[in-house]
């Protein structure tokens, strides 16, 4: 048995009771060897063996049965317009899943009956050998590796090797190089359409505030106290004579993935206006970006009675009535406001585009 | 009992063939182009040990299979395209919505090719217990210290394996490109751009530009259906030819060496047993593909990056790095004009990683503070590690804690706690309780190694009480089968390294003394108090110290122990012909 | 219940027998008769009755309300300034009332992070009062009526455009905070959205116009009256469409999914791991060789 010689250093006791006696012992009881073979009562009883071989071919039967139960679903269940139910669930889902999952349950349970009950179980051994090749055939690989190194000349002949390594290694430059047309860098996007890079947003002085989905504007006396509009700037939902939008499609996507606005109407004492922002408000009305400032996550998920803003990506929550300053969670800057003011006709636009970038921080923001 | 039966064959007779076996010519035919039977020689007969552990790693194979499966049938219809058209199919509340092409061919396959829907949710709750598996047949390896000489380097493969299933699941996640997707990305986008210095400029490469852009799904496609399954698969083979190669791990026991394995045959128990699992896996996983609704994405709706809903998660195996995320507090630093978002990044990105290397990394440091060079092939129980065992399940309760963490808002719903609380109990908890698990957990191992030799030295618990001629009382004992005895003390004992001297014999001071003393104090941590098997002395003076008792009762009118049977007419066992259960 | 149902996740349903006409026909004539019999004396005695109404909602407002919201609704502030016991129902107007009467918040049974709702504590005819009553303090949001959230008059392509933008509406401006699935959803300080789906429409409008307890208002000058309808459309067409899927786990999203992967997946198939390694009965008998 493993009577193993460690290759460690002999032990001393240290108090705690580690009692390491000498390793040489051998185990303290002899091992009995493998447990005798028992036989089953398939094996001695022919009946229980015919019974054992009945209760598998049928599982395999039930299971040819569900197979044609499942094509039956599939051609008699209709989906799309007219979609069956059953229980208030997607019938062909369903039974399309129960039939699958029990014709192919019933082969597995019938496979490993028939190993279980009816298939040879003695247990047999068989000998290990250790990993490593014999210390023969290492030898004679570490003698070849060494005589093809020589012969190559790869250690002596330093200038070839040397000129080899730096040109194999300057192939990584292509490599890389290649790479750098995967995407434009934060810079050259700047300028190539509206509101591109990381430090504008599609919102311009006058625009209008409008309603997301609809598209209709806001006049700032339609909203009461306690209104939360989820908005976007009005260049969204232009079209061109056509009907057909001006921005569309990714661009679109990258539009709304910043110029996401929160609208809120509170009491204007709640107010708490920052530095500089005294005239950012009409009548009580603040309008913050709706992108966290954590991992940008669009949050509108406000408390009218505490003016508290939360993300429910990862829980940051903002004040809405100060500045929308952090007041939990894992986000470090406050949402960035958009100064707001009416137009004559007494619809919401905005002052300027939002003065520092919105959504999560990043390297070069500062 | 006729142990001459126990052949290296099942056969009980020999086959006799009446005419050339169709078998044979086969066999011939091919051998005789491939030369597969010296190969195959050892192979086709070669003995897998049966033990229901050795099995979690085959669900993780087998839903793999069925991911492949799936996988291929959904490409069939899925268009990986950011390209916005309008939706006209038949799924009335999204008609008319513009939506990605991606989006529109998901909801094309969940509702207007039959039996897609079924394949969208086998894929998912297969591509759920694919790593949910991986992660359970590692915690089996490390927990039995399978992981040692000579298979550290398929640990690693399989710590790839893990890490490659986390990023190709999050890869098809973000796929469907409804509003957890796009949501998801939003994230992944926001943990990009936290990384110092190039973070801005590797979000645009990603993304080809800003994001969303109308590159990622494309490129997510071909990495989650070519680049990473490619990958997953050749590590596979090289984990299986590995298994192959060193042979399964056993449990001790009787006739179970460090020189051999014992069980049953490839063919036909193992292969049946597998094939049958593969079956059963495949199954379970259409059963719940066609009752449990996963991942509505017609709810959702297409992404649209200014809408959000609650109980935005990523699915439960980013559950860490989410609650990594919500626990953290807002720290951020601004200096020389440059931003440094610790709030995202060390959650995000270096803490995961860091907390799956530390894991990864265990038996190497192990194997150093041990010292062995020996190759094992026995396993060991988890309580025979005591540190081991709860280092990891520390390392459990870490993962459990920040899973919580991550669904806190779920939580703070379905128990009608409060936010806000869960997440400041989980800061402080992420550090206190994983220490107490760990302690506890040890102290637990410990317990149950003495309760080992308890059972060694002076039997097991027949819970008879007898009461002694004094009128004492006390509870009856009996000693344990030589098999059970054999199996507990097949074990090796653990070495503890003493503390270096700091210089040699000379007075020289040993350079290499705060590595070796760092060893030392690690091995001592590690193993001194780990309870040993008993000696032979121990154990030979406890049976004699059992005998004696035994000739007391005898002597004092008992004819033979008493064990509770005296008058239920089963009084004719000895211990050893009806042992405990097990083996 | 039907079982197996065709055709249920269609909007539109055409289901008229050739006799429908007349069936219809026949119903008209006698509600119209039957709506004039109770209808007409009722309006005689209005103007009276109104007044009696609101007479009564204050007794019962008295009782059950005054201790919190003040002899004549006028809110009871705490000593700590912005608090209040109960706060003012001053131009809160009916709809409020109705809202958090009928839904069983109001009265309050113990003071909390969220009023839930429960068992309702007053009959209709006693709700229409109290609303008649707090209505009478200030002006205020009416109850809505029906025609206000029923897609009632809009031809087959109309409302089915209704339910889509409802949907888009309802993703942009409630899901943040009811879930995708109106299954509700945390809020900060133990307070949470409760759950939309099989509510009422009534109610939903309700909580649209007076914003209850922490949520915001949706006014008309917010989300118009047929937004409003859309998103109830859009919610009601939900709960008329089948869990395509099968088994929904709540409509929490991907939580409940990791929680049923690891029981029921990982667990039965542990479980069956288990079976197919153990051992099966043995014989004490010998097998006897052919």
């Amino acid at each position: 048995m493993s009577d193993h010689t460690p290759s460690t250093v002999p032990s001393q006791g240290d108090g705690h009771g580690a009692q390491v006696a000498t390793m040489h012992e051998a185990d303290p009881i002899a091992d009995p060897g493998v447990h005798p073979h028992q036989w089953r009562p398939t094996d001695v009883d022919e009946r229980a063996a015919k019974r054992a071989e009945r209760q598998v071919a049928s599982l395999f039967g039930l299971s040819a049965v569900f197979a044609i139960l499942f094509c039956v679903a599939y051609f008699t269940l209709e989906i799309g317009d007219n979609h069956d139910t059953f229980l208030g669930m997607g019938a062909s889902t369903v039974a399309l899943g129960t039939s699958f999952g029990a014709a192919l349950l019933l082969i597995g349970v019938g496979i490993i009956q028939w190993a279980r009950k009816l298939m040879g179980d003695q247990e047999i051994v068989e000998m290990r050998h250790p990993a490593h090749s014999t210390d023969e055939d290492r030898d004679k690989v570490l003698a070849d590796l060494k005589t093809g190194i020589e012969e190559s000349g790869i250690v002596r002949r330093t200038l070839v090797r040397n000129s080899l390594l730096g040109a194999v290694g300057m192939l990584g430059l292509p490599a890389v190089v290649l790479l750098r047309d995967l995407g434009p860098t934060p810079g050259q996007v700047v300028g190539e359409y509206e509101g591109a890079g990381l430090e504008h947003t599609l919102w311009t002085e006058g625009m209008r505030v409008v309603r997301d989905v609809v598209g209709t504007p806001i006049k700032a006396s339609d909203l009461e106290v306690g209104d939360l509009v989820n908005a976007e700037p009005a260049a969204i939902f232009e079209t061109d004579e056509h009907g057909e939008h001006l921005i569309e499609g990714v661009e679109l996507q990258i539009a709304k993935s910043k110029a996401a606005l929160i609208l809120l109407r509170m009491e204007p004492d709640d107010i708490t206006p920052g530095r500089g922002r005294e005239n950012w408000t009409v009548d009580g009305i603040v309008a913050y970006s709706k992108i966290c400032t954590h991992v940008g996550c669009p949050i509108s998920l406000n408390e009218r009675t505490t003016h508290h803003l939360l993300c429910p990506c990862h829980q940051s929550t903002f004040d809405l009535a100060d500045s929308g300053r952090v007041v939990f969670g894992p986000a470090a800057r406050a949402l960035p406001q958009l100064p707001l003011a009416v137009d004559e006709e007494g619809y919401l636009v905005a002052q300027s585009d939002f003065t520092e970038p919105v959504g999560p921080s990043y390297w070069e923001r500062g | 009992m006729d142990t001459t039966k126990i052949a290296s064959t099942n056969g009980t007779t020999a086959a006799t063939t009446g005419r050339p076996s169709p078998l044979a010519g086969v066999g011939t035919w091919a051998d005789e182009r491939l030369g597969l039977a010296t190969a195959m020689k050892k192979q086709i007969r070669k003995v897998f040990p049966d033990h229901w552990s050795f099995m979690l790693g085959e669900i993780a194979l087998w839903s793999f299979v069925v991911l492949l499966l799936s996988g291929v049938f959904l490409t069939l219809w899925f268009t990986p395209s950011m390209a916005e058209i309008q939706y006209e199919g038949s799924y009335d509340q999204l008609r008319g919505i513009h939506m990605s092409e991606a989006y529109a061919s998901t909801l094309n396959i969940s509702f207007d090719v039959r039996g897609g829907l079924l394949m969208r949710q086998m894929h998912h709750w297969a591509a759920m217990l694919f790593i949910a598996a991986m992660l359970v047949h590692l915690m089996r390896v490390f927990l039995t210290g399978a992981f040692r000489k000579p298979r550290e380097l398929n640990w690693v493969i399989g710590g790839v394996l893990i890490l490659l299933g986390i990023v190709e699941g999050f890869a098809g996640y973000s796929l469907p490109d409804d509003l957890l997707s796009g949501t998801g990305l939003r994230i992944a986008d926001g943990l990009v751009k936290a990384t110092p210095v190039v973070g801005t400029y590797m979000s645009f490469f990603m993304f080809g530009g800003e994001f969303p852009g109308e590159l990622i799904i494309p490129r997510l496609y071909i990495a989650h259906v070519l680049l990473i399954p490619g990958l997953i698969l050749a590590l596979i083979a090289a984990h299986m030819l590995l298994l192959v190669y060193h042979k399964h791990t056993q449990w001790p026991g009787p006739g179970r060496t460090e020189q051999n394995v014992v069980g049953y045959p490839l063919l036909p128990v193992y292969a049946a047993k597998a094939g049958g699992f593969f079956f059963i896996v495949f199954g379970v996983c259409a059963t719940m593909g066609g009752l449990l609704a996963i991942n509505p994405v017609w709810k959702y709706g297409p992404y649209d990056p200014s809408k959000v809903t609650a109980g935005s998660q990523p699915d439960w195996y980013m559950g860490i790095a989410e609650g990594l995320l919500r626990i953290m507090p807002g720290w951020e630093t601004h200096i020389f004009g440059v931003t440094i978002s610790w709030n995202v990044f060390l959650p995000g990105q270096i803490a995961p990683v860091a907390l799956l290397m530390m894991v990864l990394a265990w038996p190497f440091l192990e194997a150093w503070v041990t010292g062995d060079k020996r190759e094992h092939h026995l396993l060991q129980r988890p309580r025979n590690a005591p540190t081991r065992t709860a280092f990891l399940a520390a390392m459990i309760t870490a993962y459990g804690l920040l899973w919580a963490a991550g669904g806190n808002d779920i939580l703070a719903l379905k128990f009608n706690l409060n936010l806000n609380y869960i997440t400041y109990f989980m800061r402080v908890a992420i550090f206190v309780v994983p220490v107490l698990v760990f302690f506890l957990a040890r102290r637990w191992c410990i317990s149950l190694q003495r309760h080992d030799n308890e059972v060694l030295l002076h039997g097991y618990e027949t819970g008879i009480i007898m009461r002694s001629p004094e009128g004492g009382y006390s509870e009856r004992h009996l000693p344990i089968s030589t098999e059970r005895a054999y199996s507990l003390t097949a074990r090796d004992r653990d070495v503890v390294v003493p503390d270096p001297q700091p210089t040699d014999g000379q007075g020289v001071r040993d350079k290499g003394y705060p590595v070796r003393k760092l060893r030392a104090r690690l091995s001592q941590g590690m193993f001194a108090n780990n309870v040993q098997k008993p000696t032979t002395s121990e154990l030979e003076e406890a049976h004699h110290h059992a005998e004696h008792e035994h000739e007391l009762e005898h002597a004092s009118g008992m004819d033979r122990p008493a064990d509770g049977h005296q008058f239920d007419g089963h009084a004719d066992h000895t211990p050893d012909e009806a042992p405990l259960r097990g083996h | 219940m039907r079982l197996l149902n065709r055709s249920a996740g269609r909007l539109s349903q055409h289901r008229r027998g050739p006799l429908a006409g007349l069936v219809v026909l026949l119903l008209g004539l006698l509600l119209t008769g039957g709506l004039y019999t109770v209808l007409a004396p009722a309006q005689a005695q209005k103007a009276e009755s109104d007044a009696e109404l609101v007479a009564k909602g204050r007794e019962l407002f008295l009782v059950g309300c005054s201790f919190c919201h003040g002899q004549n609704g006028e809110g009871i502030s705490t000593a700590r300034p912005g608090y209040q016991i109960g706060p003012s129902l001053v131009g809160v107007g009916a709809a409020a009332v109705d809202f958090q009467v009928g839904t069983g918040r109001m009265p309050m049974a113990q003071p909390g992070a969220q009023v839930p709702r429960k068992e309702v504590q007053y009959s209709e005819e006693e709700i229409a009062a109290l609303a008649a009553y707090v209505a009478s303090l200030g002006p205020g949001p009416a109850i809505p009526s029906e025609q206000d959230y029923s897609l009632e008059g809009l031809s087959e392509e109309e409302r089915e455009e209704a339910v889509v933008r409802g949907g888009q509406i309802f993703l942009t401006n409630c899901t943040a905070c009811h879930n995708f699935d109106g299954s509700g959803g945390a809020m900060p300080q133990g307070g949470y959205a409760p759950q939309v789906r099989g509510v009422e429409p009534k109610y939903i409008y309700e909580a649209m116009l007076t914003g209850p307890q922490a949520m915001d208002n949706f006014t008309n000058g917010n989300l118009s009256p047929e937004m409003k309808r859309d998103v109830i459309a859009y919610l009601q067409s939900l709960e008329t469409t089948p869990e395509y899927g099968g088994f929904g786990m709540g409509g929490i999203g991907p939580v409940a999914e990791g929680l049923f992967a690891w029981l029921v997946g990982i667990g039965s198939l542990v479980g069956f791991a288990v079976w197919i390694a153990a051992h099966t009965t043995r014989t004490s008998k010998d097998k006897v060789e052919a």
